[in-house]
């Protein structure tokens, strides 16, 4: 599922990491790898940008720019 | 001896290198671009010391001004030795950072800051083993209790003094595919370079097989046709990987240095099953919550404002009872003339009416420098950034435009964190009609004496229309002349933190010295400047037998003055928009600087008025302005031209003249447009 479906809380892991090369290479950079995981903290008060935590860090990015990055969620959404 | 200090953001290297160097710092701007540079100079171990603090970035893949700035300090300057400030608590993330220090080749040591905090959340870093594993001395500090820094300092000198070795442990490695390509292109490079190219040849190898833009261009201006030859073959070899991979090279060797990292930190970190509490996240839950974010966050912004005008109030009055005491006084020494008049009227007046906002304009930057050391600045970005992107912005250019509340200049400065050329170019159109702290004055004084009890209404009006413009047209620039995809919005949202009192001081003690700076030069010169066109040529009066003859005199003085005759010549211009001859040339020495429309007008209106504010708005009422010609006034001041050192900034910031130019056609134009309609409107509507 797209990173930009996941719900507040959910869990999962980075499988792949699309869009354009600037920007990959940003979400590279900041530790957003495949395989990592990923925990959505919360979505900002207008849906958008979202919040993540990877690695311990909080990271914010856009509801189009998570659309590009490809997860496998560990709990079914809503659990 | 000269020392870099690198790391990421929120690492904690502010408070480092103000620990290292306390006031001795200079701050001044990198050559060629103005990115703040900070440098200091200190005495230590018997040697003479330049701490440099690098701009904080999260990698050396030169995208932004910062990162490009760093790299190439480190490349072309060679500092004898590199500390990385790591944060401990954060050690992967920091440590892609300090990876790319390392293939640099180097002197590099690593601190690891923020060991406390690391420890508290119950990280365990084996320090050792990651000097063993990184071939890279490792020391552990905690910059704002200054722990550890004399041993870092005294490493950083040791190994300055020491020969560089570069150990075989340090070579970052890659898989067999990547490794193998960089010997491949190394051995190219090595056969076919010119000899004064001055890279590391497998650092070359590295960054043209990541299609690095700035060490390509640099091939190609200093190596010739051989040059040529060692691109095609990176092209060739790229994309041989490419195919290989399924992916670009520089993803993989982004993803393949992350690997590396992350069997580093299984080694040397090991984290306690306790608890941890993060208090950090508990303060967002509040602080970007769903319903309480944007009524908190507002909160602030108004409570930085209050603060700013109301207890601002307080030393604005001393200040100005102190300048008025001093005018009183050096006039009983001076003899009656030309000369006390100059200074008297000219410099104490000039300069006394503007020195009295150096209290609004500190506790302005101090509130916006809470903001940023606390880290509220980047929640503010993260609540704002749908909104900004609605009007074509990104999140981050909410932080320059708040501080254009403060001052444009460094505000402009301030776009650089802006990515995209074009985000920051319409950010820093844009931010000068954030209404900056030097037009306060005006709307002080043009508010306060035609709208007395709703003069702070009047004023929050004044702001709100300039944000309102902002906005505006910032979504006209965006559709019309600066089209494109925004910059992406991935940003770190740091952990919480206590502000240092130290470095809120220090960074005070700079505003309000570039502040006096400005008064002691710009103004006091534009001060005598301004004094000096309306006293001559000299106007033949009457003697003067009493006060109120001396006013008059003094006002026939200055209309017969040469500043008279230009504001006469310019009048027709803004006599649509309900400015008389006097308000033109105020208008006009504005451009110098903006509290000078203050200054002028306490010349051109209250020629008795000696630096008091009350004569100025007594002299105003019976100057025929009437309230409406006042908002007139502080619109076209609010919108109009920016003063000259933020045209300065603007044109060093976009290095574009045409920009400049634009931008000053724009404002005037718009300026004068908006007055108009709310002129003639007004007095339609009967006012």
């Amino acid at each position: 599922m797209r990173l930009s479906d996941m719900q507040k809380g959910q869990t999962g892991k980075i499988v792949r990491i699309g869009g354009e090369i600037k920007l990959r290479r940003r979400i590279l950079e900041m530790g957003l790898t495949r395989g990592s995981e990923i925990y959505v903290e919360k979505y900002a008060p207008l849906k958008d940008p979202l919040e993540l935590v990877v690695r311990g860090n909080h990271i914010s990015l856009r509801v189009n720019e998570a659309a590009e990055i490809d997860v496998e969620a560990a709990e079914p959404a809503g659990v | 001896m000269r020392i870099a200090l690198a790391g990421n953001p929120n690492s904690g290297k502010t408070t480092i290198f103000n620990s290292l160097t306390g006031t001795r710092q200079k701050v001044g701007n990198w050559p060629g671009v103005t990115v703040e540079k900070k440098e200091g100079d200190i005495r230590k171990f018997g040697h003479d010391i330049k701490i440099i603090d690098l701009p904080g970035t999260y990698s050396l893949t030169p995208f932004s001004i910062e990162e490009i700035v760093a790299r190439d300090f480190i490349l072309d300057e060679n500092p004898d030795v590199v500390i990385d400030i790591i944060d401990a608590s954060n050690l992967e993330r920091n440590l892609y950072l300090a990876n790319q220090l390392r293939e640099l080749d180097c002197k590099v040591i690593f601190a690891l800051n923020m060991a406390d905090v690391a420890r508290s959340r119950g990280l365990k870093i084996d320090a050792a083993k990651l000097s063993e594993l990184l071939g890279v001395p490792v020391l552990f500090t905690v910059g704002n209790k200054n722990e550890g820094l004399d041993d870092l300092l005294k490493a950083a000198v040791d190994l300055a003094k020491s020969p560089l070795v570069i150990p075989e442990e340090r070579k970052v490695r890659y898989s067999k595919e990547i490794d193998a390509a960089i010997k491949d292109l190394k051995a190219t490079i090595q056969q076919h370079i010119d000899p004064a190219f001055p890279y590391n040849p497998r650092w070359t190898a590295v960054k043209l097989l990541e299609d690095d833009k700035i060490i390509k261009q640099r091939l190609n201006e200093k190596s010739g046709p051989s040059g040529q030859v060692i691109l095609a073959k990176a092209g060739v070899l790229r994309g041989r990987l490419s195919k290989f991979f399924n992916d670009d090279p520089e993803i993989v060797m982004t993803d393949e240095r992350y690997g590396f990292i992350a069997g580093i930190i299984k080694e040397v970190q090991s984290s306690s099953t306790r608890q941890r509490v993060d208090m950090s996240r508990n303060i967002d839950l509040v602080l970007t919550n769903r319903f309480l974010g944007f009524p908190i966050f507002i909160f602030f912004i108004w409570a930085m404002f209050q603060a700013t005008f109301t207890l601002g109030a307080f030393p604005m009055e001393w200040i100005d009872a102190g300048v008025g005491y001093l005018s009183g006084f050096v006039g009983g020494l001076l003899p009656e003339g030309l000369f006390k008049d100059l200074i008297v009227n000219g410099m104490i007046a000039g300069v006394g009416s503007i020195i009295i906002f150096l209290p609004n304009i500190l506790i302005l930057f101090f509130c916006i420098a809470l903001f940023e050391d606390t880290g509220y600045m980047a929640r503010a970005a993260f609540l704002m950034d749908k909104i900004m992107h609605l009007i074509g912005l990104h999140g981050k250019s909410f932080i320059p435009m708040l501080m254009g509340f403060g001052c444009s200049v460094p505000a402009i400065i301030a776009a650089r964190s802006l990515e995209s050329r074009k985000d920051r170019i319409l950010t820093i159109l844009i931010t000068p009609f954030m209404s900056c702290s030097a037009r306060l004055p005006v709307y002080i004084v043009l508010a306060g004496t035609f709208f007395a009890a709703q003069a702070g209404t009047v004023i929050f009006g004044i702001y709100l229309f300039g944000i309102v413009m902002a906005i505006v047209t910032g979504r006209l620039f965006r559709t019309v002349l600066l089209r494109g995809e925004d910059a992406p919005f991935v940003m770190e949202l740091p952990p919480y933190r206590v502000p240092m009192v130290k470095n809120l001081m220090i960074h005070m003690w700079d505003r309000a010295k570039m502040f006096l700076k400005k008064m002691g030069g710009i103004i006091l010169v534009g001060s005598i400047i301004i004094w000096t066109l309306s006293n001559f040529p000299r106007y033949e009066t009457p003697k003067a037998l009493t006060p109120e003859m001396a006013v008059q005199n003094a006002a026939l003085q200055a209309e017969n003055s040469c500043i008279g005759k230009v504001g006469k010549f310019i009048e027709p211009v803004f006599a649509p928009i309900g400015i008389d001859w006097r308000g033109s040339v105020a208008l006009l020495t504005g451009f110098v600087a903006k509290e000078i429309v203050v200054s002028t007008m306490g010349v051109l209106y209250a020629a008795d008025g000696g630096a008091e504010s009350d004569a100025l708005q007594n002299a105003l009422r019976k100057s025929g302005m009437t309230p409406l010609s006042a908002l007139s006034m502080m619109i076209f001041v609010l919108l109009y031209v920016p003063c000259l050192a933020t045209v300065g900034a603007i044109n060093r910031e976009t290095g574009s003249v045409k920009w400049t130019l634009f931008n000053i056609a724009f404002t005037s134009g718009v300026a004068w447009m908006m007055s108009f309609v709310v002129y003639q409107g007004g007095r339609l509507m009967g006012f």
